[in-house]
């Protein structure tokens, strides 16, 4: 299929496209910054010599155009240069971090699609009982509730008032104890799956309800199938489409989500990193962060399109008549 | 790419009839939070930061909703936060609506490899999560109201000009458009009596989803301590100050949320209830 190998080298181009210019939007954003970035070393009584040291080490006693040069080269060896504070290299510190931010997306994220799918179908084939009802409303309050305060409302019944598990915090030695990890990521898992399951449940629902009201489920009904076959065997493919589309973005908002809750139960993931970063001026941190969480929401965005196409002929007959 | 037009329009389930009371409702709730911010205008119980009571009280006739950990009502700081997240979800829509209808508009009436670029960089931007970038320049200006105004208007307008640029490029197409060029008609009565008209009704649906979206945004920013700085009591800042007494009083912690959430809510009820009555092909049961 020539069209699908087309289809695959414009959307990589386009994914490198995407990723230089964010990467230039993130570190021109920073540099509008006031003052030097250098000035995150010094104290309030530096030295001219000390200043002339301290913008020499983070290099931006160089020409703007010079130092995204050097960065971007940095960049393509996947080096992520070191903390401006702790010296520290960014790119180690970031793998050290993902080891808390990854898990718990990818956990929350399969949570919340069971949750969403039962949910949604539920929702859509019920649509006329009261739990149906029930289901639909949870979804509609479910996208107006911050997540952070979800967060707040289970620590306060699991942790605090039932005191069944950590309200926060993430053992010492990472996963040397995984069970003892999995009880420091429970609430934080479940306080993203639940408000991640109530928007997808939506798109879940109206994708269902879509399926239930063609032309070709009516027709396999007609020819003897029941329900579930009928859903099954012409629904599910018709009603993915939409959906992993919609996959791709939650799963991005789920990863920017955990920043927040990770704040929720002061776990040391990307998140926290990001925020002492911030705090303390530090543009290595906080370009390195952004630059790997970009990356995190490109890759997903392009695997969403890629497999979309895979499973609807249409579109990639549409990518070969063009726009 | 998927189709913006396509995903606001699934993103509603649709329900059989009843879009007026979707709207009533909507506008019930959205008003309540309205109400407590004008009445914030002219009255308060207690100054904002006035320690009028013991720390941690419970609610009672002097206190509401009880007090804060330094003795400040708790009713007073609530109402104070309804005015924040007004003029939050107000200014960043604004700015979202005039950066964004005019970029969208520009590319819409623009070459076809200027609009290319233009679609292709939007969808660049649109990639890039609107709180990171919310985030990016909290870093860059400071943690203030305006920086989140900005920030979430900033990248929010990306989202409006893509809506636009659809939207415009089909009506574009339509032979009234052509009537009216024939006929003498130059860009500007296009844009003013043609096309904004067209567009409206689904562009205001996208602009009150996105108002919600500002406040949660927002009350995420303060929650994170990036929003605005303490005397300026946003719903986000009373969670994030109340979290660690919620087990002695809870109050503190639940009322911002319920504010945060009945305002949310009644904007996306209206936003639903609107889309109904722009489009009058949906209000025909499925």
């Amino acid at each position: 299929m020539p069209e699908m190998l087309t289809y695959l080298l414009r959307r990589s181009a386009f994914l490198v496209v995407s990723l230089v210019v964010a990467m230039m939007v993130i570190f021109v954003l920073l540099r509008l910054l006031p003052g030097d970035p250098a000035n995150a070393l010094l104290s309030v009584d530096a030295t001219p010599e000390q200043i002339v040291a301290a913008r020499a080490q983070v290099g931006s006693d160089r020409p703007l155009f010079e130092q995204f040069a050097l960065w971007a080269g940095q960049m393509v060896r996947f080096d992520l240069g070191e903390s401006y504070i702790s010296t520290l290299p960014v790119g180690p510190e970031i793998a050290t971090r993902l080891q808390i931010t990854l898990p718990l997306t990818l956990l929350a994220f399969v949570l919340a699609l069971l949750l969403s799918l039962v949910i949604g179908i539920t929702a859509a084939v019920k649509a006329d009982t009261w739990y149906g009802t029930v289901l639909s409303g949870f979804a509609q309050l479910g996208i107006a509730v911050p997540v952070f305060w979800v967060g707040i409302l289970l620590v306060w019944v699991f942790a605090l008032g039932l005191g069944v598990l950590p309200s926060g915090g993430f053992p010492r030695d990472d996963w040397e104890d995984p069970a003892d990890a999995l009880r420091s990521l429970a609430l934080p898992v479940l306080t993203v799956a639940i408000v991640m399951s109530a928007s997808l449940s939506r798109y879940i629902r109206a994708a269902t309800l879509d399926v239930l009201g063609s032309d070709y489920l009516r027709t396999a009904r007609a020819g003897g199938a029941s329900l579930g076959e009928a859903l099954l065997r012409h629904g599910v493919r018709n009603g993915a489409v939409p959906v992993i589309a919609v996959l791709g973005i939650e799963l991005s908002t789920t990863l920017l989500g955990a920043v927040v809750v990770e704040s929720v139960f002061t776990l040391p993931g990307l998140g926290s990193m990001l925020l002492t970063g911030i705090e303390q001026h530090d543009f290595a941190n906080i370009q390195g962060v952004l630059v790997v969480s970009t990356l995190f929401v490109l890759l997903v965005g392009f695997l969403a399109d890629i497999v979309q196409r895979l499973i609807d002929p249409r579109l990639r007959a549409r990518v070969a008549g063009a726009r | 790419m998927t189709g913006v037009v396509e995903q606001i329009e699934d993103a509603a389930p649709r329900r059989r009839g009843g879009s007026r009371t979707t709207l009533v409702i909507g506008l019930c709730l959205t008003g309540l939070i309205v109400l407590l911010a004008v009445v914030s205008l002219l009255w308060l119980p207690y100054a904002p930061s006035d320690i009028s009571g013991g720390r941690l009280e419970g609610p009672s006739g002097a206190h509401l909703l009880g007090t804060d950990k330094l003795g400040r009502d708790l009713f007073t700081q609530l109402m104070f936060g309804a005015r924040i997240a007004l003029i939050v979800g107000i200014g960043s829509v604004a700015l979202a609506a005039v950066l964004g209808i005019t970029i969208g508009l520009i590319a819409a009436f623009a070459r076809p490899w200027v609009d290319d670029s233009m679609s292709a960089a939007l969808d660049v931007i649109i990639a890039f999560p609107v709180l990171l970038l919310a985030m990016l320049v909290v870093a860059v200006q400071g943690a203030s109201l305006w920086s989140a105004i900005l920030a979430i208007g900033l990248a929010m307008s990306a989202v409006i000009a893509r809506l636009t640029r659809i939207l415009a490029h089909r009506v574009l197409h339509e032979q009234f458009i052509t009537a009216a060029r024939t006929s003498g008609t130059r860009w500007p009565g296009i844009v003013a009596f043609h096309v904004l008209p067209n567009i409206w009704p689904t562009l205001s649906v996208s602009l009150a989803l996105q108002f919600g979206a500002a406040v949660l945004a927002e009350a995420s920013l303060s929650y994170l301590g990036l929003g605005a700085p303490p005397p300026n009591a946003s719903w986000g800042r009373l969670l994030q100050e109340a979290q660690g007494t919620v087990l002695t009083a809870p109050v503190g912690a639940i009322a911002p949320g319920i504010a945060l959430v009945v305002l949310v809510l009644g904007v996306n009820f209206v936003a639903d209830g609107l889309r109904d009555f722009a489009d009058p092909t949906r209000r025909r049961a499925r």
